[in-house]
């Protein structure tokens, strides 16, 4: 009982939190509204707020308006660029001035093109070929952008509640404060998704992962609808380190029933076998990859979709339609906090089940 | 897919590799291990006290199954020793009551006896004194009748009809 109160609590507090978004991000849209001409405008705008949106970036910025004498201002703070470019470059992303100026650090100098940092002359020339591709050199770029601040953040969040939660523990059996909501999950995670597809003898290595993973997504994927404006999981980057981490626990902790099952599938004729090897060999890869494409999709396309709604507030500009839109944006909201708990839940669910068939012991029976 | 890999960032990619690393190596040995092995030991800390809770209850059922055969053991008992009190009380009487008709009849026999040997010693008495009285009346008859010839003959005779006739 107490559980379900907390749980609704918390949803609560999340519609109180989104609908706090859309505001912010409606109030960003109306500062600019009158700067441009027409719907059309708009409509280019809206887009272009939209991919900006889903673009990491390398200051921490909440909002930005522009003043009555037509100058841009950003509310946040910089964050530091880090570069390897003939040794390490550090230096603030201040130095940018939201990619209006040249950066210039020991005699090298840096401009940013789409986001992007690009080494340039004095001037901040972007050579650009018939693709309109920028053609000047990338340094690596190791920056503690927006999206990585963020996810230390969540790292950080993640390591004072459980560590804090795991503490109360030595103090009497019973789950304490925020654990007595996040109990019941970890529960589930080990006798829902674990226990059945890892099997009771294996299940105890992978629960630190499958955990790990379940909270982290999810956290990020909530994060992702609050007015921070920050996502995450809708870069490729991000859902690919985490396949990548679930791929390669699979592959070293795989025992020789499943390579097995692979190389030389048993119980079919010796042509199949080699003919299901590449096949087999090709799912290993498929496995994980769809996972990274899954939780980048899903969260990417909740994204566009919502705020292309909130987007047409502004296209509409009368009570009815933008009430309408408004209304719909709720209700799609909603719909992305199941998606947020979801995707994580699939993340997790997907792991397992790939954890399960690396270490299954052999099966006579096929 | 193009434009997938121009946003690919290897720096994000980087990071979020070694944070999750990190956070995971972290969180299992400060978090994850003290939660589950504290879950775990309340599971089976209930598992166990469900268990000497059912043993318990066992254990208490054996007992009143011991109590009843207790006593039903002691009531058996019980009647087992009425019973060879009725029976010992029975024997008893029995043997009593056989001596006593023995003895009875023994003392009747003796009695028999004595009455019988008493009356063949009066019996023979008599008889001595019937002969002695006899002789002597003899005597005296004959001492008065022998003084005369015929009455000495005439009472041989009488005589000798009365023996015959004993």
């Amino acid at each position: 009982m107490h559980n379900v109160m907390s749980l609704k609590t918390i949803c609560l507090l999340f519609v109180f939190v989104t609908s706090l978004s859309f505001s912010q991000e409606s109030m960003h849209l109306e500062e600019i509204a009158p700067e441009v001409e027409g719907k059309q405008d708009v409509k280019t705008e809206i887009k272009e707020y939209i991919n900006h949106h889903l673009l990491d970036s390398y200051d921490f910025s909440l909002t930005s308006y522009t003043t009555d004498s037509g100058e841009h201002k950003y509310i946040g703070f910089p964050l530091p660029v880090i570069l390897w470019d003939n040794g390490l470059k550090v230096f603030s992303s201040s130095k940018f001035h939201h990619g209006e100026s040249v950066a210039e650090v020991d005699g090298n100098h840096y401009a940013l093109h789409h986001n992007k940092i690009y080494k340039t002359d004095a001037a901040g020339t972007i050579t650009l070929d018939e693709h309109h591709h920028a053609t000047n050199k990338k340094p690596l770029d190791f920056s503690i952008t927006k999206n990585v601040f963020t996810i230390f953040l969540v790292g950080l969040l993640m390591f004072f509640m459980f560590s804090g939660m795991a503490k109360k523990y030595k103090k009497g059996n019973m789950p304490k404060g925020i654990g007595r909501f996040l109990e019941p999950i970890i529960l589930y995670i080990r006798d829902d998704i674990a226990l059945p597809n890892i099997g009771k003898k294996h299940y105890k290595r992978y629960m630190p992962y499958l955990l790990t993973v379940f909270f982290f997504v999810w956290i990020i994927n909530l994060l992702g609808l609050t007015p921070l404006g920050v996502n995450v999981t809708n870069n490729i980057a991000v859902t690919l380190a985490l396949a990548l981490i679930t791929y390669v626990l699979t592959t070293f902790t795989a025992n020789k029933n499943y390579w097995g099952h692979i190389f030389w599938m048993p119980g079919v004729p010796v042509p199949m076998k080699i003919i299901l090897a590449p096949i087999e060999l090709l799912g290993t890869i498929i496995k994980p990859f769809s996972l990274m494409i899954r939780l980048y999709a899903n969260i990417t396309a909740g994204h566009i979709v919502l705020m292309s709604i909130i987007g047409l507030m502004f296209i509409f500009k009368n009570w009815l339609g933008s009430s309408l839109s408004f209304g719909l944006a709720f209700a799609l909201s909603l719909l992305e906090l199941l998606v947020a708990a979801l995707q994580a839940y699939i993340f997790t669910m997907l792991s397992a089940l790939y954890f399960g068939s690396a270490v299954e012991e052999h099966h006579d029976d096929h | 897919m193009e434009k997938l890999i121009n946003e690919f960032s290897i720096g994000l990619f980087f990071w979020q590799l070694v944070l999750f690393i990190g956070l995971v190596l972290l969180l299992r040995k400060f978090a994850w291990k003290p939660i589950l092995d504290a879950v775990e030991k309340r599971e089976s800390g209930i598992e166990d006290a469900l268990k000497s809770a059912e043993n318990a209850k066992l254990e208490m059922q054996n007992l009143q199954a011991d109590n009843q055969k207790l006593l039903k053991e002691a009531r058996a008992e019980r009647e087992e020793m009425l019973k060879e009190a009725r029976d010992m009380k029975n024997k008893m009487i029995e043997d009593a009551k056989a001596e006593a008709s023995e003895t009875a009849t023994k003392l009747i026999e003796q009695a028999q006896a004595s009455i019988q040997s008493e009356k063949k010693a009066a019996i023979a008495d008599l008889k001595s004194q019937v002969a002695n009285l006899s002789v002597e009346i003899a005597e005296k008859v004959v001492r008065t009748e022998l003084s005369n010839k015929d009455k000495q003959l005439q009472l041989v005779e009488t005589m000798l009809g009365e023996k015959s006739l004993n």
